[in-house]
């Protein structure tokens, strides 16, 4: 076993795990944080991708013992303290960008941390970003409109 | 509250989002039980070999480890083997299926052996200690290899080739011999994995004392799965309880009743514990059901000026290993639809089912119908190679003229209603077709590294499943009706029970405008209960494009009881006869003086206290329908794709991609929408990416999704769609299903352009998926033959 | 899937890493773990010890060193990608470490990483081994040397680093002519079926093969009819000389070959243009 303190949320959290024991099995299993989802065993799909550091990454990559001391955000926290929808989120919801609902969380996390990089990207370049993202019910094109969508009025909000 | 807004045919935001978006779905692998363990299969690296022994007992001492069990350890659980329910001939050859194999393993996701331990870590480390020896025999996954029994898998059966269904034919056979032209093809297609972004699991749980058990499973059926696993393991119908929780896609993969729900149910009852088994996905790839899998030998007849005479097709179509829940019935699903929307003189179709060494085959979104309209449509664009015809023109001539009542096919079915040729004129139009071939033509005569191609796809498809009586003539062993409740609760809120199991399609939100329109209330106020037999008690579950037109419709009449009952109580309240009153601005309203009225909240609460009810009626405002409908729906449409084919290297990008499909009257175009982007989207990756590839020994090559190429946003196009509407005749809504509209119409018009991009070349196939590889090689081996002398593939005629 | 059970040691210094790799033969080091951590999730690879490097953050950089450009091994293909330093000096590596795996992946993956796993499919490895890269590679007492890309590869997943050794840096000439890096894959996210990447330097140019052997290639044969003169096209023919691509399923030896003597005459055509 091997101590880890790892802040997620906003709220750190010191626990101890075996070293083979993935962030995403952390998150899900240690601290009950379930929105994030698993989908394959070869970092193909996109599903469990949450922020490190502000940044995305795929938490079915990475260990647990890799974030000790790193500050982990999840879909959990994307709306805010009062309920209000993160606009990634409200954007999803208002041009049908979910169906199962499966991806939407790794999808909404990678898109987060693609506009922090690129605050008004292009429809191609949203599609090449969500090139680690795999989605089987929407056909990809709602995702990419509420994105653009989401990019506007987060844009209008700066 | 009392609204006398129109819901059906809005665009209303799904009610299903909130949660979903939050991340508070209630997938399986979210679900967790004190004192639950956890399941691992043991599956060993053979995809055809003879079981010496199983040894589990170093297993058994692992840490964490609870009990370990090899099949012969658990016979005595299972009451009978896993359910197939369509034994679609009388003289079908039906292999025995256990959840463990005891005797051989016949392909790579056979288990051998189950462990349970405390922690997922630890029941995964034990799976890897249990020790099998087992001796390797030659496996069989090519389809003619395999009907040839050089390898037979079940000995008991004595042959691979277990099922042979003929549809007989119609019309005069003789056109296939005597006709002006007859254009003979052979297509192959590939297995395909369903790949629902979840992978399966479950967890069982119960009282061995009390003999009662539930199982929550990553399920599309839980009232079918509650038939299957009761026959499997002896629990009886009413003490066994099924509940799909939020599940994250299907597409048919989710539509069965599976070893692992079998053995968690077991195991629960065997040790006392809640019982979870997740999949992971290289489990998934060879553990749970593909889709295709067929050969086809097509013949059509036709006339030198473009008129088809008649289509025959035999196949033959990849079984795997054993029965799933449908297997030898998923190509007689495609059986019916092989004349296409086209209005034809003879019909042929049979196929073969023969057992490989593979994962078992099953629905996959379309089942059957795409595997048909492929070959349909890959057939008519031969056809209009052949005579040098524009493929849209050949097509316009061939579609069946339009009718709006069910009317007799050649298929030997009744089709509910159609009208083709309004979406071929609106998808050429989408498409810029005429422009296009300008482009095309232009390109060719330069000479361009990169060609432009066009595909189009016709088609028609037989959803809404299904009419019970026809399902027995098929030999079904179940039926095709679904039920709904609903129960208006006192102040103006609803709840409506569908016995569907929506994972991801909408139906809490489309249902609730359905039932909005007819009580007159908002859709806010309807809750919609699904997805647990012990909530919804009559049902049939979600596949097959059958929801709404099945589904949606017993809510339809469901809504009309609820109304009937309120009527009388609106009348012994407005003290009037029930003649007196109309349904107008969402209320009963007395004929000419319509402020004298009754809202359903106001019925419904009258009914809930009961004060002064009629004497004749019950308390409680609520009404109950199961529609067992009268015919299938039959969906069609026109897409058309523009491709750009690199001809140095074979790689192919979607330029344009149009959709426009016929699915009736829409409850919710937001949604029909989405479900056209999904369906098509798959319906690419089915040509150009994805396929089930096995080395020569006959493992899977593409086990995992780093080789089996689910496509992302990049490599999906930009989707232009549109409809056309003829309504249904066979439900009340006019609703005919769009679910699987996509991965119908979708491969063999992406396949089309493939062709057509390159056809100048001398190409005249390519297989699917139509890889780099495979367009370079036709254009290779075109080139080998020497340019053709003419080029009737120059379509470069306008439409 | 679950890793099967190992020990891990987080390192603080260069030193303490060859330590621990000294004493365990089985043992592995864990820089961003993309290439290793999917082969252990499959249970393909079983590492006894993982040495976390991860922390080391002073293996992180991208700074102009003279002629060259040094990278950190652990600096992410993220920051690899949008370095200005090498932008500017050395564009094809940015613009190749912009195409590895997809974004996510890119914000945990090193170039060290990339560069010791010696897979032929790599992206960065073929550049590298195009600009005449070299690998400082750090031992035992904190002894380093220097290694040329063109003997770092030594086979399929082999290279010419010790057990008891680690690559710390990367040094990258600095280039001003055409180069080119062209990547053949069916879906973005995928490794190359093939890959070129070309560059003009030294007076002529150097064009590197991706997954055409079990090493990242140098196509000399082009190069030298390159230099002699001979134009893209008549110059790409000669790019599968030498080669002996993989064979499988997902692609043929023989349309591998195909398909980099067209990818090496667009990249040509790119670099020279």
């Amino acid at each position: 076993m091997t101590q880890i303190s790892v802040t997620v949320n906003g709220t750190t959290h010191t626990a101890d795990v075996e070293p083979r024991t993935l962030l995403v099995y952390f998150l899900r299993e240690h601290l009950d944080l379930t929105g994030t989802n698993v989908g394959c065993d070869t970092s193909s799909c996109g599903t469990c991708t949450v922020h490190v550091d502000g940044e995305a990454v795929k938490s079915c990559t990475m260990l647990a013992v890799q974030a000790d001391g790193r500050e982990v955000t999840t879909i959990e926290a994307m709306a805010a303290a009062d309920g209000t929808m993160h606009p990634l989120q409200d954007a999803f919801h208002r041009n049908h960008g979910l169906q199962c609902g499966y991806c939407t969380p790794g999808m909404i996390m990678a898109a987060a941390s693609y506009l922090r990089e690129n605050p008004s990207p292009t429809e191609e370049e949203i599609r090449g970003s969500l090139e680690g993202n795999l989605c089987r019910c929407t056909g990809y094109q709602n995702i990419v409109a509420s994105i653009i969508d989401a990019a506007g009025v987060m844009a209008g909000k700066g | 509250m009392a609204t006398t807004e129109q819901y059906i045919g809005q665009r209303l935001l799904r009610k299903e989002d909130a949660k979903l978006l939050a991340g508070e779905g209630s997938y399986i692998d979210n679900q967790s039980m004190a004192g639950m363990v956890w399941m691992a299969l043991v599956r060993p690296p053979f995809v055809h070999a003879t079981i010496e022994a199983v040894d589990t007992a170093a297993a058994a001492a692992m840490p964490g480890v609870v009990a370990a069990y090899s099949a012969a350890d658990l016979q005595g659980e299972w009451a009978a083997g896993l359910p197939m329910v369509w034994p679609n001939t009388e003289d079908i050859k039906v292999p025995t299926h256990y959840p463990l194999a005891a005797d051989k393993v016949r392909f790579a996701g056979d288990a051998v052996a189950v462990v349970v331990a405390a922690t997922r870590e630890q029941a995964e480390d034990a799976a890897e200690a249990v020790s099998v020896r087992a001796s390797a025999l030659p496996a069989v996954i090519d389809l003619e290899d395999a009907a040839s029994d050089r390898v037979v898998i079940h000995e008991d059966l004595g042959t691979n080739k277990v099922t042979h269904w003929s549809h007989g034919g119609a019309g005069d056979q003789n056109v296939f011999d005597t006709a002006p032209v007859i254009v003979q093809e052979r297509y192959t297609q590939p297995r395909l994995i369903p790949n629902a972004i979840e992978a399966r699991g479950c967890l069982a749980y119960g009282s061995p004392a009390a003999g009662e058990f539930t199982l929550v499973s990553a399920t599309q059926i839980p009232h079918i799965a509650r038939v299957g696993h009761s026959i499997a393991t002896g629990i009886p119908q009413n003490k066994l309880r099924i509940i799909a929780p939020d599940v994250g896609g299907g597409f048919g993969s989710k539509l069965n009743v599976y070893a692992e729900e079998a053995l968690a149910l077991a195991l629960a009852r065997k040790l006392n514990r809640p019982v979870k088994w997740i999949e992971t996905r290289s489990e998934n790839y060879v553990a749970t059901i593909h889709g295709r899998g067929t050969l086809h030998d097509c013949t059509l007849a036709g006339t030198e000026d473009g008129k088809i005479l008649g289509m025959k097709f035999v196949e033959l179509a990849d079984m795997g290993a054993y029965f799933q829940l449908l297997t030898p019935g998923i190509p007689e699903l495609g059986g019916w639809v092989y004349m296409g929307p086209y209005d034809i003189q003879a019909y042929w179709y049979e196929y073969t089912g023969v057992m490989t060494n593979a994962t078992p085959t099953d629905a996959y979104r379309g089942a059957g119908r795409p595997e048909a309209t492929f070959v349909v449509e890959r057939l008519v664009d031969a056809f209009a190679r052949r005579i040098g015809m524009d493929p849209v023109e050949l097509r316009r001539k061939n579609l069946h003229p339009p009718f709006t009542e069910a009317t007799a096919s050649i298929c030997g079915l009744s089709v509910d209603s159609g009208n083709y040729e309004p979406a071929l004129d609106r998808a050429i139009e989408l498409a810029d077709y005429a422009q296009f071939r300008k482009e095309q033509t232009a390109r060719r005569a330069n000479g361009d590294g990169k060609q432009i191609g066009i595909g189009v796809s016709s088609y028609i498809e037989m959803c809404g499943l299904a009419p019970s009586n026809i399902l027995g003539a098929l030999r079904y062993v179940a039926g095709g009706w679904d039920g709904a409740e609903i129960e208006c609760r006192p102040f103006g809120k609803v709840v409506v029970r569908t016995g569907t199991s929506p994972h991801g399609q909408g139906h809490e939100t489309a249902w609730a405008q359905i039932v909005a329109d007819g009580l007159g209330v908002t859709p806010d106020d309807v809750e919609v209960l699904h997805g647990d037999t012990s909530v919804s008690r009559i049902g049939m579950d979600t596949y097959g494009s059958r929801s709404v037109s099945v589904g949606g419709e017993a809510l339809r009449r469901a809504v009309e009881k609820v109304r009937e009952k309120a009527r009388k109580i609106a009348a012994h309240e407005l003290e009037v006869s029930e003649d007196d009153l109309e349904w107008t601005d969402g209320a009963f309203r007395v004929k000419g003086a319509p402020d004298k009225a009754r809202t359903i909240p106001d019925i419904a609460t009258s009914a809930w206290h009961a004060h002064a009810l009629p004497a004749d009626v019950e308390p409680v405002l609520e009404g109950t329908a199961v529609f067992d409908p009268p015919n299938f729906t039959w969906p069609g449409g026109t897409h058309i794709c523009v491709v750009e084919v690199d001809t140095d290297t074979g790689k192919t990008d979607i330029v344009r991609y149009v959709a426009v499909d016929d699915c009736g009257n829409v409850i919710n175009p937001m949604i029909v929408d989405g479900q056209v982007h999904g369906g098509v989207a798959q319906g690419i990756a089915e040509a150009l990416y994805e396929e089930a590839i096995y080395d020569e020994s006959g493992n899977l090559a593409s086990g995992n999704m780093t080789q089996y190429l689910v496509p992302s946003a990049t490599e999906i196009p930009a989707m232009l769609l549109d409809r056309t509407v003829t309504p249904s005749t066979t439900n009340g809504l006019g609703v005919k299903g769009i679910g699987e509209a996509g991965t119908i119409a979708a491969p063999p018009a992406v396949v089309n352009a493939v062709i057509d991009a390159v056809s100048h070349l001398g190409v005249t196939h390519v297989a699917k998926p139509a890889t780099p590889e495979r367009v370079w090689r036709a254009i290779q081996d075109a080139k080998a033959k020497g340019s053709p002398e003419a080029t009737p593939g120059s379509q470069g005629g306008a439409a | 899937m679950i890793p099967a059970p190992f020990d891990y040691v987080r390192v603080g210094s260069i030193d303490e890493a060859i330590a621990a790799l000294s004493a365990d033969a089985d043992a592995k080091v864990l820089a961003g773990g993309h290439s290793l951590l999917p082969a252990m999730r499959l249970r393909l690879a079983r590492p006894s010890t993982l040495v976390d490097i991860g922390r080391l953050s002073d293996l992180s950089y991208t700074r102009e060193d003279g002629d060259a450009i040094a990278i950190g091994a652990l600096t992410r293909h993220h920051d690899v990608a949008n370095s200005e330093a090498l932008q500017a000096g050395c564009p094809i590596v940015p613009f190749a470490a912009a195409q590895i795996g997809d974004p996510a992946v890119r914000h945990v993956g090193t170039i060290g990483g990339s560069v010791a796993h010696g897979d032929p499919a790599g992206d960065l490895p073929t550049v590298l081994l195009a600009l005449d890269a070299s690998f400082v590679l750090t031992g035992a007492g904190g002894a380093t040397r220097t290694v040329d890309a063109g003997s770092f590869f030594t086979g399929l997943f082999e290279t010419a680093l010790a057990p008891n050794e680690i690559l710390t840096e990367i040094r990258v000439p600095k280039t001003s002519g055409g180069w080119s890096f062209l990547k053949f894959n069916r879906r973005a996210q995928d490794w190359a079926m093939v890959g070129v990447a070309a560059v003009q330097m030294n007076g002529g140019v150097h064009v590197g093969l991706t997954n055409m052997g079990l090493t990242p290639l140098r196509a000399t044969g082009v190069e030298e009819a390159v230099g002699g003169g001979a134009d893209p096209a008549t110059a790409a023919a000669r790019a599968a000389d030498g080669t002996a691509p993989p064979d499988d399923a997902f692609g043929s030896a023989e349309y591998r070959r195909a398909l980099v003597q067209v990818l090496v005459r667009r990249s040509l055509q790119e670099a020279m243009g």
